[in-house]
């Protein structure tokens, strides 16, 4: 076993947690723990953009930003945290510029900027160019220029180190974690004043998603297993438009060049569903839409999947507008969509709930507010909650840019006031050490891979779009089921060099931990908002539900809590595109 | 439809020597060869071991040699491919285990062009002002994204382990050309040696094995040129 001590430990090397070492660096000794090269991280998928109200294309003001966020959120976003993104979004679009990020430009030479679905001018009225991009690989710009300005920082990397829990001082304080370092086989101790959460999303634990393999939600199972809870799990965004059978991303793009959605029947069924904006609508009703054809047999060759046409854009058109789809659909799928319909179908995107912090990114303990010392979390982990019932998009990449910059800014302050770091408790890692070596030695009968599958074929059939009583019971007695079959599972790798079956047994570990609470929150919440939309229960009700779930892991359930949703200057209302 | 897969294996903890082991895969219209990969690990053997992540080509991870040509594992159609599928790590870079290389040597080289932007002159309130045309310099080498294809099929980087290599020098030329960059001097001062620059034969194998379709020969001939240019 193996010791150190830092300042600051930040698990995860994603734009959240590269934005926080940026800063803390600057005075504090930081180290970034991440299971994969930081440059792999997940953000670096982000396509479409980051928003922010430059106004470098038309007048753009904070507040109408933060108005198509709040109704964007279906008003469950709490509009401190709300207002903090919008305001914030211009500065740290600059400082992404100062740090050399390549966006596009205007012919004035100022960063270019897109429109994107659900942003508005003036209060929802006109359209308006928001998204701050660069080509369609906005994040991985982004992505790349906080891990090269933090190379220039001398912030230490533990790259391919594992995290498997969090240490807590007798006071409650969080003082630091215990990674499995993959390579090398072993356990590392981290020593630190302040611990930063940045683990990124979850929708891996559905079979249809647009996520890496690496989004498995071990951060919210650290937090979880500490005896903390976490907020909002039952909200969880589909796109439209993933790539059949994988899920993996076609951006909104295609259809805004024009292109179509058919069925079975060859019929263009957005007709039925929204006749005004048809394929334009927002993603929440066209992922309806579509679902609604699979579910009733109008799949193409009744399966579970639809098409999305593009080829009477003609070549030219498509090399020209789209050449990322065509390239996609043919190395993804090996249909070249200038012959060939694309088959699509609704994919698992983004998470809203997720470790509840503050808007200084301290994370709570409960509904008053109380907070872990030394304990942070920022990015797609945590629910401050920007996005409420729906995300947006483009502003996810801006959340993890704001609130990585503010968890920097809150760790820099805490640390000045020089908290103490008592010594190491002796067994603080013994608890990993267990989990490791038992799963090494394990023999039982029970696949971790077999598992994993029939946990994401369930999410997928019971936890999708369309929600009721009776699937998501279903759904809940399978995941105990499984986690009690996770109990017996056993490997055939029992070597410690970078074991990738031992990681992935983890990981599994960490998925049937946090779709406990999302189902059970989602059964609770007898109501649709934004991404839940529950078919015995298709009305919003802000006499019972305009509040966040909390929801904690006691023994073997689920215990649930509520609190008020932050309102500060728009009133809750109807939500009509 | 049934392909096979013959593929390389190496455990430090228990082999001497690497050897290779097939793998008969069923392989539906559409797939991968990292679909295959997940199909043997899931499926038929545990111990089989690779890095991958986002699947779609934007991560970087699996990167390896498939049919004697470096490309990432989960952009490769296993329908293009002929006979036997042979699948092996990068070359030139030290084994881990299995399909797994050592990235550090070639991030430490990486570091060494100081891949980052340097800008001493303070910025304003806003943005600096780029023009597109200026913009456009970077496309082509802002969109590596590092999985090391190029530097592994270099024959020069075979040769020399000192060489900076492809991916490094690509690196370098997107700060020396990005208008707003002031390290240009700094970075042609290490770009301009034996083990830089003049390294690179101009062979092309580079720009044929990256598998974002960039072309590293190219920029290192623009970097040879400005370093002539500054020079006399
Ligand atoms: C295909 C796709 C396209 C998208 N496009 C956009 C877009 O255009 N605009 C937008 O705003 N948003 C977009 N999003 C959403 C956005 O990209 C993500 O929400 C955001 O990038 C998440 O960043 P993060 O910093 O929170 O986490 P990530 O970038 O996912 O990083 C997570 C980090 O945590 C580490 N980690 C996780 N678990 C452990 C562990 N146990 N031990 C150690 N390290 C660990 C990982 O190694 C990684 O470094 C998109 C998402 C997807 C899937
Ligand atoms: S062109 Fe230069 S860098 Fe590329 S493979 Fe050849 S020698 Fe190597
Ligand atoms: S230049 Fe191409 S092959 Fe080389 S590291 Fe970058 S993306 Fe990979």
């Amino acid at each position: 076993m193996e010791f150190h001590r830092h300042d600051v430990v930040i698990v995860g090397a994603g734009l959240a947690g590269l934005f926080a070492g940026l800063y803390t660096s600057r005075e504090f000794d930081t180290a970034v723990v991440s299971k994969v090269y930081p440059i792999r991280s997940h953000s670096g998928a982000a396509q479409g953009g980051c928003a922010a109200s430059l106004g470098n294309m038309m007048e753009d003001r904070w507040e109408w930003h933060m108005y198509d966020t709040v109704r964007g959120s279906d008003y469950l976003g709490d509009q401190d945290a709300q207002e903090i993104v919008c305001r914030e979004a211009p500065l740290v679009i600059y400082e992404c510029e100062h740090l050399g990020v390549p966006f596009s430009r205007t012919p004035e030479g100022k960063i270019s900027q897109r429109p994107f679905g659900g942003h508005f001018s003036d209060f929802g009225k006109g359209p308006q160019k928001r998204a701050c991009h660069a080509a369609d690989r906005t994040g991985h710009v982004q992505l790349h220029t906080l891990y090269e300005t933090c190379v220039k920082q001398d912030v230490r990397f533990y790259s391919e180190f594992f995290t498997l829990q969090l240490i807590f001082a007798e006071n409650g304080a969080c003082r630091g974690i215990v990674a499995w370092d993959l390579r090398r086989g072993g356990m590392h101790v981290f020593h630190a004043k302040a611990v930063l959460l940045a683990t990124g999303g979850y929708a891996r634990a559905w079979k249809v998603t647009s996520n890496s393999h690496a989004n498995t939600g071990d951060g919210l199972s650290l937090v979880l297993r500490s005896g903390l809870p976490l907020e909002d799990m039952e909200f969880v965004q589909f796109h439209p438009t993933g790539l059949y059978p994988s899920g993996i991303l076609v951006t909104e793009g295609a259809r805004g060049e024009g292109g179509y959605l058919l069925n079975d029947k060859a019929e263009r069924f957005m007709e039925r569903y929204a006749p005004q904006k048809m394929e334009l609508a927002p993603r929440d009703v066209v992922s309806r839409s579509i679902q609604t054809e699979i579910d009733e047999g109008r799949g193409i060759g009744g399966k579970n999947f639809v098409h999305l046409d593009v080829r009477h854009l003609g070549e030219a058109k498509i090399m020209e507008a789209l050449p990322q789809i065509h390239e996609l659909a043919l190395k993804f799928t090996g249909v070249d969509c200038l012959k060939e319909p694309i088959p699509i179908l609704p994919t698992a995107h983004y998470s809203m709930g997720g470790i509840p912090t503050n808007t200084q990114t301290q994370v709570l303990k409960n509904s008053a507010g109380d907070i872990v010392e030394g304990l942070f979390a920022a990015g797609e982990c945590a629910c401050v909650s920007t996005h409420g019932a729906n995300r947006l998009g483009t502003n996810s990449t801006l959340e993890c840019c704001v609130f990585g910059r503010r968890a920097g800014i809150s760790m820099l302050k805490y640390l000045r006031e020089d908290p103490c770091l008592p010594d190491l408790p002796q067994d603080a890692a013994d608890q990993s050490i267990e989990r490791v070596e038992g799963l090494l030695e394990s023999k039982g009968s029970e696949s971790a891979a077999q598992i994993r599958e029939i946990l994401q074929s369930t999410m997928t059939e019971k936890m999708g779009i369309f929600r009721r009583e009776e699937t998501m019971k279903e759904c809940l007695a399978k995941i105990k089921e499984l986690q009690e079959r996770y109990k017996k599972i056993g490997l055939q790798d029992r070597g410690r060099v970078f074991n990738t079956e031992l990681m992935e047994a983890i990981e599994l570990g960490s998925m049937l931990d946090f779709v406990e609470p999302i189902v059970v929150g989602a059964i609770a919440r007898k109501e649709s908002r934004g991404a839940h939309f529950r078919k015995d229960y298709p009305k919003r009700d802000d006499q019972n539900w305009l509040k966040h779930t909390l929801a904690w892991k006691e023994g073997d359930s689920i215990r649930l809590d509520f609190k008020p949703v932050v309102i500060t200057r728009f009133q809750p209302e109807e939500r009509k595109y | 439809m049934i392909r096979t897969f013959r593929i390389f294996r190496f455990d430090p903890e228990k082999d001497q020597e690497p050897s290779y082991r097939e793998y008969q895969v069923e392989c539906p219209k559409g797939s991968t060869v990292l679909d295959a990969l997940n199909e043997i690990k899931w499926r038929q053997d545990g111990t089989l071991s690779y890095r991958r992540s986002c699947r779609h080509g934007i991560c970087g991870s699996c990167a390896m040699t498939i049919n004697g040509k470096n490309n990432l594992a989960c952009e490769s159609q296993v329908e293009t491919l002929k006979g036997v599928i042979w699948v092996e790590p990068l070359r030139s870079f030290p084994i881990i285990k299995d399909l797994i290389v050592d990235m550090e040597p070639f991030y430490e080289r990486l570091k060494a062009v100081k891949p980052y932007f340097i800008a001493g002159t303070p910025p304003t309130d806003k943005e600096r002002l780029q023009s597109p045309e200026q913009r456009k310099l970077l496309d082509g080498s802002y969109e590596c994204i590092l999985c090391g294809c190029c530097t592994s099929s270099c024959p020069s980087y075979w040769a020399d382990k000192d060489f900076l290599g492809p991916a490094a020098l690509l690196k370098a030329y997107r700060f020396v050309f990005d208008s707003r960059d002031e390290g240009t001097q700094e970075r042609l001062v290490i770009l301009d040696n034996k083990h830089g620059l003049w390294r690179c034969h101009t062979i092309f194998n580079c720009a044929e094995a990256c598998p974002k379709g960039l072309n590293p020969t190219w920029a290192i001939g623009k970097l040879k040129q400005k370093v002539i240019r500054e020079k006399f």
